[in-house]
């Protein structure tokens, strides 16, 4: 019987390489890093998936690897179904876009990457609290904030309008290319702004519906209150007086929107702006750019800004992408490498150009690039958009409930719903009652 | 040692002749003939209902069997029963309304002379024809919360609007209106080719007995009808419950989640909530409404074939 020794230079030797082949080195070799496939949401905006094309094939053409690129309609929920198909098969791309919440409902089959966060957070600066309860979850990263598909959906008002029914000088409050002069814009004169805007036959179009704008909108005036549904430890908090204030404060401000907008999805706000018939939404700059194609007149009449402030601070919406790699994926050295690349400040300008600023990088030394200084008509419009100035807090509906607990009351859109059933006349505990009793619901594990 | 050769030549040969025999059945022939459709089946029905099942009774986080929990959880959920309400208010109205309206219609078109009856014909089932997903759309247009043509032309005729989409009343409606605009084309034409079928000395004999119209529609159209419009609507009501695309686009369940069906509030839990298990019980609580109706017809069905 043969016996071998294992002496200690062997064990170092076969310790290295067990490091090597377990750290699996992306070597820069004539297509040593093989095969890439990347899922990536299809861009609104025309022409936006060039920039993230053209920065691919760059590090592809440069680093010998044969990337595949997918781009996946949001239309119709199909990334989130692909997302989901490739999760149950653990098969399928290997880089894939994920919108709000998917990083966390999905983050036991995705690899950590705080490995290329940490240096990338060093290099482009701290992200958002939000980007962090979304992408960081259990304490690793589980997914890279993605420029392509971020957006904060703050207010873009009518100049003409709200200068006409309500007093208020948009461009005076929230100056082009300086800090916010808007102390007095607060969720009182924003009350007051939304009934002499419907008195002047021209109302906030603020929806109410069940889909993401009219939820984000919700979250944003919940969180100006204080007012959460479930805390971060998971305690159900929907009896509560912040939560009592917020669904009375939006049964008053229901009184000056559109009748309909219990029954808004996220075209409806559009429509409202882009016809003339609204004076102020909540969207990021989508409804301003199709404005700038279809009716110019309107366009220039709007300016992006921030939300009013409430009893516990000043919050507008935010809304992250994330780029997640499979831990299932076959080539997770590539798939790091290149979302590496996607991340540096030279990529992330040109999706947030190609976008026309719709865009918005997670990274704060990155909120103040010319693109939003920029754009027009009218110039400078899209200046407060990316919240350069730290004015507002960034924040989501639903945080900071644990997230599988979050991500249902954001879906089943329970706070628009709240305020709906109060405001057709369903007394405040009844309403409070069954809030209750569906986020008890979610505690389901 | 020669007799056991024997009679294990003799096993071997009866054995051969067994399979040979068994081989040559008319069954066994059909049933390798069925085989490819059965494995298509298998693969294509049995396969995921299987996996609908098995995926119904794991935990949220689909990581531990949890045995009917998801169902008895749905039993206890105010929504759960309002979806239930509602996918069968929709189902039941709907294929009320389209049998009626198709039954009609049919009579219409069949008293058409045969010479223009195929340009009517045509006409009348291009609801039918169009992908669902799109006339739907156009509905969702003529609904539009804020730019409805309907709403523009009643503004224009001094009736006020109507908010199709934004109350419960309205959208569930509104629902119901689209489904039976795109489902009565389907029962008018198999209407159509039951009346054709019937023969015309049923008529004649009624006629020279003084039948009046209602009795010749109840004592010989109905009678002579009542196996095809049993078919056809359980075949309806096996789709119309199963619905997605036409509430998912108009309402996608609003508001306050009143016209949620089974498939969009799968949807909406499974898919878009993330929770699929949960998801997935909702959609099978389908399976036994429909195979309680199915029974109940397709028993109908055969005792009256039997008394054939």
């Amino acid at each position: 019987m043969q016996k071998s020794k294992f002496t200690r230079r062997r064990f170092m030797a076969t310790t290295a390489a067990a490091s090597a082949v377990v750290a699996a080195p992306f070597v820069r070799t004539a297509n040593a890093a093989g095969k890439l496939s990347v899922g990536l949401w299809d861009h609104w905006v025309p022409g936006a998936n060039a920039a993230t094309k053209t920065a691919i094939e760059e590090w592809a053409a440069k680093e010998k690897v044969d990337v595949s690129i997918d781009f996946i309609t949001s239309q119709g929920n199909k990334i989130l179904l692909t997302i989901a198909a490739e999760e149950q098969a653990r098969s399928g791309h290997d880089i894939m876009a994920m919108a709000t919440w998917q990083p966390a409902e999905r983050a036991r089959n995705l690899e950590p990457v705080d490995d290329i966060m940490a240096p990338l957070i060093k290099q482009n600066g701290p992200v958002n609290a939000t980007v962090e309860y979304l992408g960081k979850i259990g304490g690793k990263w589980v997914a890279v904030p993605a420029t392509v598909g971020s957006q904060l959906k703050g207010p873009c008002s009518r100049i003409d309008y709200l200068k006409q029914f309500a007093g208020i000088d948009l461009k005076a409050m929230y100056p082009a290319g300086s800090a916010p002069k808007a102390d007095g814009w607060t969720t009182d004169s924003f009350l007051k702004a939304a009934e002499a805007c419907h008195k002047g036959g021209h109302p906030f179009g603020i929806g109410l519906g069940t889909t993401s704008d009219s939820v984000d909108s919700a979250g944003a005036f919940f969180h100006a209150f204080g007012a959460m549904l479930v805390d971060a430890k998971g305690n159900i908090t929907v009896k509560t007086d912040p939560v009592r204030q917020a669904l009375d404060y939006y049964k008053r401000l229901m009184a000056f929107l559109p009748p309909d907008v219990p029954s808004w999805d996220d075209a409806s706000n559009n429509k409202w702006l882009v016809s003339g018939r609204g004076s102020m939404i909540m969207n990021p700059p989508s409804a301003w750019a199709v404005a700038k194609r279809d009716a110019p007149q309107i366009a220039e009449q709007l300016w992006t800004h921030g939300f009013p402030a409430g009893p516990k601070g000043r919050h507008g919406p935010f809304l992250p992408y994330f780029w997640g790699i499979w831990s299932f994926g076959k080539n997770k050295p590539a798939a790091k490498a290149l979302l590496t690349h996607l991340s540096q400040p030279k990529a992330i300008e040109s999706m947030v150009v190609a976008s026309q600023g719709y865009d918005i990088p997670a990274y704060a030394n990155l909120t103040t690039l010319k693109v939003w200084a920029e754009e027009g008509p009218p110039k400078g419009t899209l200046y407060h958009y990316p919240n350069p100035h730290n004015h507002q807090i960034l924040s989501i509906a639903a945080a900071p409930a644990p997230h599988k607990i979050a991500v249902q009351i954001y879906t089943q859109a329970i706070q628009t719903k709240m305020a709906v059933r109060h405001f057709q006349g369903e007394p405040m505990e009844k309403t409070l009652d069954w809030a209750a009793k569906e986020v008890e619901g979610f505690m389901r594990t | 040692m020669v007799d056991s050769a024997i009679r294990v030549g003799t096993a071997n040969g009866a054995a051969r002749g067994g399979l040979h025999r068994l081989m040559r059945r008319k069954s066994t022939i059909a049933f390798f003939m069925a085989l490819p459709l059965i494995a298509l089946l298998a693969a294509l029905v049995a396969y995921p209902a299987g996996y609908a099942v098995y995926l119904a009774m794991l935990s949220k986080s689909m990581e531990r069997f949890v045995g009917f929990g998801n169902f008895t959880f749905l039993f206890g959920r105010d929504t759960f029963w309002q979806v239930v309400y509602q996918s069968c208010l929709f189902a039941i109205t709907a294929v009320v309304f389209k049998a009626i309206i198709g039954f009609v219609v049919a009579h219409f078109v069949h008293n058409i002379p045969a010479k223009g009856q195929r340009k009517w014909r045509g006409m009348l089932l291009v609801p039918w024809v169009i992908p669902p997903a799109m006339s739907t759309l156009a509905w969702l247009w003529l609904f539009d919360p804020s730019y409805s043509a309907f709403n523009w032309v009643f503004d224009h005729i001094g009736i006020g609007r109507v908010p199709w989409l934004g109350e419960a009343a309205w959208a569930r409606f509104s629902v119901i209106l689209v489904n039976v605009w795109i489902g009565a084309p389907f029962f008018m034409i198999m209407y159509l080719a039951a009346l054709k079928s019937v023969p015309d000395q049923l008529y004649e004999a009624a006629a020279i007995d003084g039948a009046s119209w209602w009795q010749r529609i109840w004592y010989i159209t109905l009678p002579m009808m009542r196996n095809i419009i049993a078919i056809t609507a359980l075949f309806s009501l096996i789709v119309t419950f199963a619905n997605f695309d036409i509430v998912r686009v108009l309402t996608a369940g609003g508001p306050l989640d009143y016209t949620h069906i089974f498939g969009t509030w799968a949807f909406r839990v499974g898919i878009e909530g993330g929770d699929i298990p949960l998801g997935a019980a909702v959609s099978l609580f389908m399976v036994p409404i429909l195979a309680v109706a199915a029974i109940f017809i397709l028993r109908d069905i055969t005792r009256r074939g039997s008394e054939v």
